[in-house]
């Protein structure tokens, strides 16, 4: 019996996110005296897969089979379920993010486990086996109990401190067999930007908004971000006035994210754009609006004109980092 | 090509959420129920594609009570040409798959939205195609059907993808896959009230989850502000007060 947690990497190397997921993880198998084993698939160097073991995971299994590069769900749900099957997994953990999402449900239905996503913390409750969730687009919290043996859970970016509880891991080569006929997805075309910071994953995310006034003026918010190692996002209003790719748009309909902090500039703060945000740990508003629904949910604000604050911002982060 | 969209009825967006029953159950009273904003992207990339001629049809369907045949009319306004209801409250994403997997089967395209808005699952898309033994494609932002073959297109980390899967196929669809939700006009909403909305019942499937209890998340402390021409200070808060840097 494990906990068995799906890990994800970014050009070999674990997202951060990983290493959150194996924490948490690591701090249920506690509770159930149970042990931690992660899956990998993907190349992941093995000094990379150690890594896992300073979060707690005992056991690393380690897939290299360029096949699932295709992301195919199918064949992606049965290698997840056979390593469930393998560990006698009675709980399996993904991130809540496309990958998580695309596969959980389908993995669920293997193992005729219940389903909970984007739960939030720590179970409230092991018997029944009860975890928390938002609901209602972060309107409210649900707690949800899971009736079947086996469960499934999508965990929410940035819901629990990661705790460093170094362990010897042992890393064992895994192969699911699954066949070439499961295979089903084709990849035709890739377009994908590396050796950027990945925007889900970032720690600290520039986003800006219509307040910036035009494509032209983004490189005080591109300086900013490089400062800072941040990703960079965008509002609806900017992706769809093709002022930045549409990759950049944080949101309802765009991308979660859940850094630990999201700096708006210039951003009013609609409803559907706080959804996308709103699980950021610290938010940072600048607008020139005082009664703009952004500051409802900033924890720290400035009400002005961002193209006076974004150049103090700028040089008061470069002297912090002169001070070292 | 048959297309069937899978719609979830919800509150609208700006509804304040309230429970009843010492916080066991959502407090439908005086909501107003809309399409899910996915579902409805969805119904609208099946739409355009109908009017591309790529499409012989289009049926939507819902898990729902009576309630939600508001919400399957105005998808068929939108202009999906038939509505399935299985007539039952939906318990979780599991009895929600299952039931619709008794009504999914002779489609080529199954469209569902990303989540629904109100329980945020994430699971319905998934399960649905596990259940049928299908290929599923999660977080979808476009598709194009050319020469009778779907082209997908998919967001990945840091960019995205052009895919060709076998049909039949479910699309978990997301931002993209339609600019704006068509709004029905009112031909539509006249030809809708002719167009059939079939009520098949529930079939036995437990569900494997249970919504205990709710709460509402806890007060927001104020923002603390800082003065526009003092804005280096806010830097200094950040990294000695909140840390995050």
């Amino acid at each position: 019996m494990s906990v068995l947690v799906y890990t994800e990497n970014w050009d070999g190397k674990f997202k951060k996110l990983s290493y959150e997921i194996v924490s948490f993880a690591t701090a249920i198998a506690k509770e159930i005296n149970s042990t931690v084993t992660a899956l990998s698939i993907g190349h992941v160097a093995d000094d990379e897969l150690k890594t896992l073991g300073n979060y707690g995971a005992n056991k690393v299994l380690n897939v290299q089979d360029d096949r699932f590069e295709s992301l195919d769900n199918k064949a992606l749900a049965d290698a997840v379920t056979k390593a469930a099957q393998a560990e006698g997994a009675k709980i399996i953990i993904f991130a809540h993010n496309n990958e998580g999402k695309a596969i959980a449900p389908r993995v669920a239905v293997k193992l005729e486990a219940g389903m909970v996503s984007g739960v939030t913390g720590l179970p409230v409750n092991f018997d029944p086996f009860t975890v928390k969730k938002k609901v209602f687009t972060g309107k409210a919290l649900a707690n949800v109990a899971i009736n079947t043996d086996v469960k499934v859970i999508t965990f929410a970016q940035n819901s629990f401190d990661v705790v460093e509880a170094a362990n010897e891991v042992s890393i064992e080569a895994f192969d699911p067999q699954i066949a070439d006929g499961e295979f089903n997805t084709k990849v035709l075309d890739t377009h994908k930007i590396t050796g950027k910071v990945l925007l889900t994953d970032a720690e600290i995310v520039i986003s800006g908004g219509r307040g910036m006034k035009g494509p032209e003026n983004w490189s005080g918010i591109e300086e900013l971000a490089g400062l800072l190692d941040a990703g960079l996002a965008c509002s609806r209003p900017v992706s769809d006035e093709g002022w930045r790719s549409h990759e950049e748009h944080v949101g309802q309909t765009g991308k979660i994210i859940a850094p630990n902090l999201y700096v708006a500039l210039g951003i009013s703060g609609a409803i559907q754009h706080l959804g996308g945000v709103s699980s950021s740990k610290v938010i940072v508003a600048v607008n020139k609006d005082p009664d703009a629904p952004i500051f409802e949910a900033a924890d720290y604000g400035i009400v002005g004109d961002v193209f006076k604050v974004l150049p103090q911002f700028i040089e008061a982060v470069k002297e912090l980092k002169a001070q070292g | 090509m048959k297309i069937l969209v899978l719609i979830s009825n919800v509150p609208d967006t700006t509804t304040k959420i309230r429970f009843t029953g010492d916080n066991t159950a959502f407090d439908a009273a005086g909501v107003q129920w809309i399409i899910n904003p996915w579902d409805e992207l969805a119904l609208t990339r099946a739409v355009e594609l109908k009017e591309a001629g790529a499409v012989e049809k289009i049926v939507v369907a819902n898990v729902g009570e009576k309630i939600t045949e508001p919400t399957l009319r105005k998808a068929l306004a939108v202009g999906a040409d038939e509505a399935i209801r299985v007539d039952a409250k939906p318990e979780d994403a599991y009895f929600v798959a299952k039931q619709l997997s008794e009504v999914a089967k002779d489609f080529d395209l199954i469209m569902a939205g990303i989540e629904a808005s109100d329980y945020n699952g994430s699971g319905v898309g998934g399960m649905l195609a596990e259940l049928l033994g299908i290929n599923s494609v999660s977080a979808v932002s476009g598709i194009d059907i050319e020469n009778g073959e779907l082209k997908i297109h998919r967001d990945i980390d840091g960019g995205s993808q052009v895919l060709s899967v076998p049909t039949p196929l479910v699309a978990i669809v997301q931002k993209g896959i339609a600019i704006d939700p068509r709004i029905p006009a009112m031909r539509g909403i006249m030809m809708a009230r002719k167009k059939p909305l079939n009520v098949v019942p529930a079939i036995d499937a437990g569900a494997r989850t249970e919504f205990v209890s709710y709460e509402l998340p806890a007060p927001k402390a104020a923002c603390k502000m800082v003065d526009e021409e003092n804005a280096k200070e806010l830097i200094t808060l950040l990294h000695e007060e909140a840390k995050v840097f």
